[in-house]
């Protein structure tokens, strides 16, 4: 005790400043890295921005700075892109190809995953794994033989033919998620409502999606940003415009006269990424969720 | 049913209805149910997965006009061709290189912004998602602009700076760069997002014991976030090994798998010999040298997955 | 040299004041308890003399040294946490030599004091396994092992018994008396629960609201609470209070329960309350006080007779209880003398123990 009284007073200024110091600079240097990746992450979307809001004249002249606006902000390109090309046909067609989509991509999802996490049958454990397994397949493999099978269904360039195969890309994996989130789901719930009386539909729409809602609607978005990507079956499928899609179509069939208008491009390439990023902008979380869900609920 | 309850006190009140016939009863029963709700998902995934993937195979063994059967034809045919080899050995680098820079840029981002303060750290996750948000082959073709040979806009940064152009996709192995460029671009913030949930999925309470048991940060990283993120890491880098090595959007728009075929992947060989071409057996037999790449890392993500989930529960 | 000292210490997080000011001494050996309910600031005043939590202001020292901007890698202390914070992919023995190996301490050394630990804390033949396939009772001794390995100046101790079932928790309390007993080592443990707090420590801190109400032997707080919260917080069952005025009555002093009860203040305390009287006060006994008539030198003043509301054997004895004015309040008596729920039952009131309380100051006077 009297070792206690006999210590020397130090100099308290310094001493709790010196932790608090060194977590400020680890603050400092963390945000520093950030901002370099998000100059890195953000520069393309910037630079399409800026360059659909120029003049054509401008996006040709070599000189001035590209990174900027310098002549005036014009909607030119916009009004060209909707007025001249056929950019609102593809997004027509992409609207209805993904609220098709993602409508089938539900259902089909929902009464599997409800069926596979809550009810036993020979081999039901096998099938869940399966599913994954099917997801793992990537659409490049398939697409040389699917285009064989879409032609004999006479469906070549018909976006209907998108309509059938696009599931492939969506229902495994928004089976996982579901399965997932019906899981965490317990099972006493279930048991009340057998109790009170309730057969198996009423179980699923009364109890599991409502309280399954965030995980349906982390898989819907992810349904339909998956739909609303696509590029390999349309590109490989679809040949005439009035049945193109929105990637495709802006990719490839933007070109007036064999010449390339940047500018125009890009407003088409931001309108049609428009969709996604504002579901994005809305339902963060959900996006999120919906794509962590495959790895942490393992 | 409560009449007679009252009626016979102490016995069981009148069961339901009887069931009309059998049918009736078959649907009753619980795994019937149970497997017609499982119905389309398997009718989808049974004709338009599992079945292309064996008509692939059986597909590649057909001459082009689909009237002879060739056997390993195709193949042998591919394998003697230097073009061929070279988009082996380009999907490979293509593969690798990007999958490593994405985790690593992934595992670094993950770190940065789980050192924020946690009000802040929804903005930035937010905005370094974007990438990924964008569908790629609308941000790719955003890439092309700024690549372009006349107007590149990296050019004008690299002249104003006092450097030279460079020849973003005219020339083969800067081609090659780009393209990676523009995967790693894509794909780090899926990764950033699965490390960061997994970061915070370690119980900071271990952290404090190392502390105690006096870890510095560096030794902490190694002993303790790396063990306990070794399987999710495992998972994503797999996962994304599949995903990039069937890559097709951002080498077709940018560069159609040139210069001189030298940025070619699999997919955009495929369908420039399956689809362009005409050669569907062909194109299916390059398709399905993807296959062992898939297969096996299949088998190690399932183990993966499986470890994952006997460790959480 | 490896006592504590804590002065002024104040912790603030936002507008919250966790910890308001605490000054306390702890000698080297000394194994004490700061207890108290959730939110007191018990926890925070643990963490911060691990280092885990930065002081807002005061002082910390260790073993004479101000510790405040040490890490607590270089504080030389050792932390039991409630979790047990075991390293899951580690073995026990990799979870015990974890700190050593970090200091790069020998091999052969570590070998021999994880051996020596394993012996103390009986998980010798654990060494090879995995967090996962312990008990709770082994995990939290393997992190008893994983701090008695460090040879520390201070144990920390963190709720360690929270986690464990009622009976686990008895037995491993002992254990770590045991286990101090053997290892002689400055202790800080921190509890919620007053009854390890009674059992273990050489000396208990009650904490409330961020500061400490008393801080003394076992016994002291049990026998002489310094305030109200003390009184009412340790011991269990807890003790009665009841309002009461302190009147005079002759040349002694009587204390008015209400309703026609009215007990004689024993001359040997009288002597303390003389200035209070005339006031409302409030009038606290502990439950063993209340018994049945018993004794051959009771005072049968202090008798009394009250219908019981509900009777709980517990065995060796039976607690009856009953209402007065409104408040219940608790009677430990022996099982054969307890009457039914509803019954009239004759106590009797050992006024050698009372308290007295002041409402407007919460003091024991």
């Amino acid at each position: 005790m009297t070792a206690t009284a006999a210590v020397a007073a130090r100099p308290r200024i310094g001493a709790i400043a010196s932790l608090r110091r060194s977590r400020r600079w680890s603050l400092f240097a963390s945000y520093f890295f950030l901002i370099l990746f998000a100059i890195f992450f953000l520069t393309p979307p910037y630079y399409m921005i800026v360059t659909s809001l120029k003049s054509d004249a401008e996006v040709a002249h070599l000189a001035t700075n590209p990174w900027i606006i310098a002549n005036g902000v014009t909607f030119e390109q916009y009004r060209l892109l909707f007025n001249e090309t056929d950019f609102l046909i593809y997004f027509k067609n992409t609207v209805i190809v993904t609220v098709c989509v993602v409508a089938i991509t539900m259902v089909v999802s929902v009464l599997a995953a409800f069926s596979l996490s809550r009810m036993r049958f020979w081999g039901s454990g096998l099938l869940a794994t399966g599913i994954f397994l099917t997801y793992l397949i990537p659409d490049t493999l398939l697409f040389i033989p699917l285009f064989q099978i879409v032609r004999g269904l006479g469906l070549l360039n018909s976006y209907w033919s998108m309509v059938l195969v696009y599931p492939t890309l969506t229902v495994p994996f928004c089976t996982w998620i579901m399965i997932g989130y019906f899981q965490s789901i317990p099972k006493e719930l279930d048991e009340a409502a057998l109790i009170d009386g309730a057969g198996y539909m009423q179980i699923l729409t009364k109890i599991f999606i409502p309280v399954a809602l965030p995980g349906i609607v982390a898989a819907t978005i992810f349904a339909f940003t998956v739909s609303w990507a696509a590029f390999v079956y349309p590109i490989a499928f679809l040949f005439s415009a009035d049945q193109q899609v929105l990637t495709v179509g802006t990719v490839t069939s933007l070109i007036k006269a064999d010449v390339y208008k940047w500018g125009m491009l890009m407003a088409g390439a931001l309108v049609a990424a428009a969709p996604p990023l504002i579901i994005y902008a809305f339902l963060m979380d959900y996006y999120i969720a919906g794509l962590t869900a495959g790895a942490t609920k393992g | 049913m409560v009449d007679i309850a009252r009626q016979y006190p102490g016995q069981l009140t009148q069961p339901a209805a009887r069931a009309h016939g059998s049918m009736r009863q078959l649907v009753r029963r619980r795994s019937t149910i149970a497997f017609l709700m499982c119905l389309p998902l398997i009718v989808i995934v049974a004709s338009l997965i599992i079945y292309p993937a064996f008509y692939s195979i059986f597909l590649a063994t057909l001459n082009k006009a689909q009237t002879r059967f060739i056997g390993l034809g195709n193949f042998t045919y591919l394998l003697s061709r230097d073009t061929f080899l070279m988009v082996v050995e380009q999907s490979a680098i293509f593969a690798l290189s990007a999958v490593f820079f994405k985790a690593l840029i992934g595992l670094v981002t993950a770190h940065l912004v789980n050192n924020l303060p946690t009000k802040g750290q929804r903005k930035w996750r937010g905005m370094l998602l974007v990438p990924w948000v964008i569908p790629l082959a609308l941000s790719t073709l955003g890439w092309w602009w700024l690549f372009d040979p006349t107007h590149s806009a990296f050019n004008w940064l690299l002249k104003t700076l006092g450097g030279s152009e460079i020849p973003w996709l005219s020339d083969p192995y800067w081609a090659r760069f780009s393209v990676i460029l523009v995967n790693v671009w894509y794909g780090a913030p899926f990764f950033l997002i699965m490390y960061l949930a997994a970061l915070k999925s370690v119980p900071e309470q271990l952290y404090e014991a190392a502390a105690i048991d006096g870890a510095n940060a560096w030794q902490k990283f190694v002993h303790i976030t790396l063990p306990m993120m070794r399987n999710i890491i495992a998972i994503t880098v797999l996962f994304s090994l599949i995903v990039t090595f069937a890559n097709f959007d951002i080498v077709q728009i940018m560069t159609a798998g040139g210069p001189r075929n030298m940025t070619h992947v699999f997919a955009t060989y495929a369908f420039l010999l399956g689809i362009r071409s005409g050669d569907l057996p062909l194109g299916a037999a390059v398709s399905l040298f993807m296959f062992p790449i898939l297969a096996i890392s299949a088998v190690f993500i399932l183990r993966g997955v499986r470890r994952r989930g006997r460790e959480i529960g | 040299m490896a006592d504590v000292a804590l002065h002024n210490v104040v912790k603030r997080f936002d507008q919250d004041e966790a910890v308001r000011g605490i000054s306390l001494n702890i000698p080297d050996k000394e194994f004490i308890v700061l207890v108290g309910p959730s939110g007191c600031g018990k926890t925070t005043t643990l963490r911060m003399i691990a280092g885990l939590e930065e002081a807002t202001a005061g002082e910390i020292l260790i073993g004479g040294q101000v510790v405040n901007d040490v890490p607590p890698k270089d504080r030389d202390i050792a932390m039991v946490f409630q979790n047990y914070a075991l390293y899951p992919h580690m073995t026990v023995f990799e979870n015990m030599s974890f700190g050593l190996k970090l200091r790069r301490v020998a091999k052969e050394e570590i070998k021999a004091r994880v051996q020596r630990a394993a012996k103390i804390l009986d998980i010798a033949d654990l060494l090879d396994r995995r967090p996962k396939q312990l008990s709770g009772g082994q995990r939290q001794r393997v992190a008893m092992g994983r701090a008695i390995v460090r040879n520390p100046k201070v144990f920390l101790f963190d709720e360690p018994l929270s986690n464990l079932d009622a009976k686990l928790r008895v037995q491993t309390r002992t254990e770590i008396k045991r286990v101090h007993q053997q290892v002689k080592t400055t202790t800080i443990y921190v509890t919620h629960d007053q009854v390890e707090a009674m059992t273990l420590a050489d000396r208990v801190v009650v904490m409330n609201g961020g500061r400490i109400e008393q801080a003394g032997r076992p016994q002291e707080l049990y026998h002489q609470p310094r305030t109200r919260f003390v009184a009412g917080f340790i011991g269990s069952p807890a003790m009665n209070f009841l309002p009461c005025r302190l009147e005079r009555n002759g040349a002694g002093l009587m204390l008015r329960l209400g309703e026609g009860l009215a007990l004689p203040v024993p001359q040997p305390r009288a002597a303390r309350y003389q200035a209070a009287a005339g006031k409302e006060l409030i009038f606290g006994l502990r439950p063993e006080h209340l018994t049945e008539p018993r004794g051959e030198a009771r005072d049968p003043r202090c008798e009394f007779t009250v219908n019981l509301d509900v009777v709980e054997p517990m065995g060796m004895e039976t607690m009856v209880f009953f209402g007065v004015n409104g408040s219940e309040i608790c009677a430990r008596v022996t099982p054969d003398a307890a009457t039914a729920p509803g019954q009239p039952m004759r106590l009797y009131a050992n006024l050698n123990h009372m308290h007295l309380i002041d409402p407007a100051t919460d003091l024991v006077l």
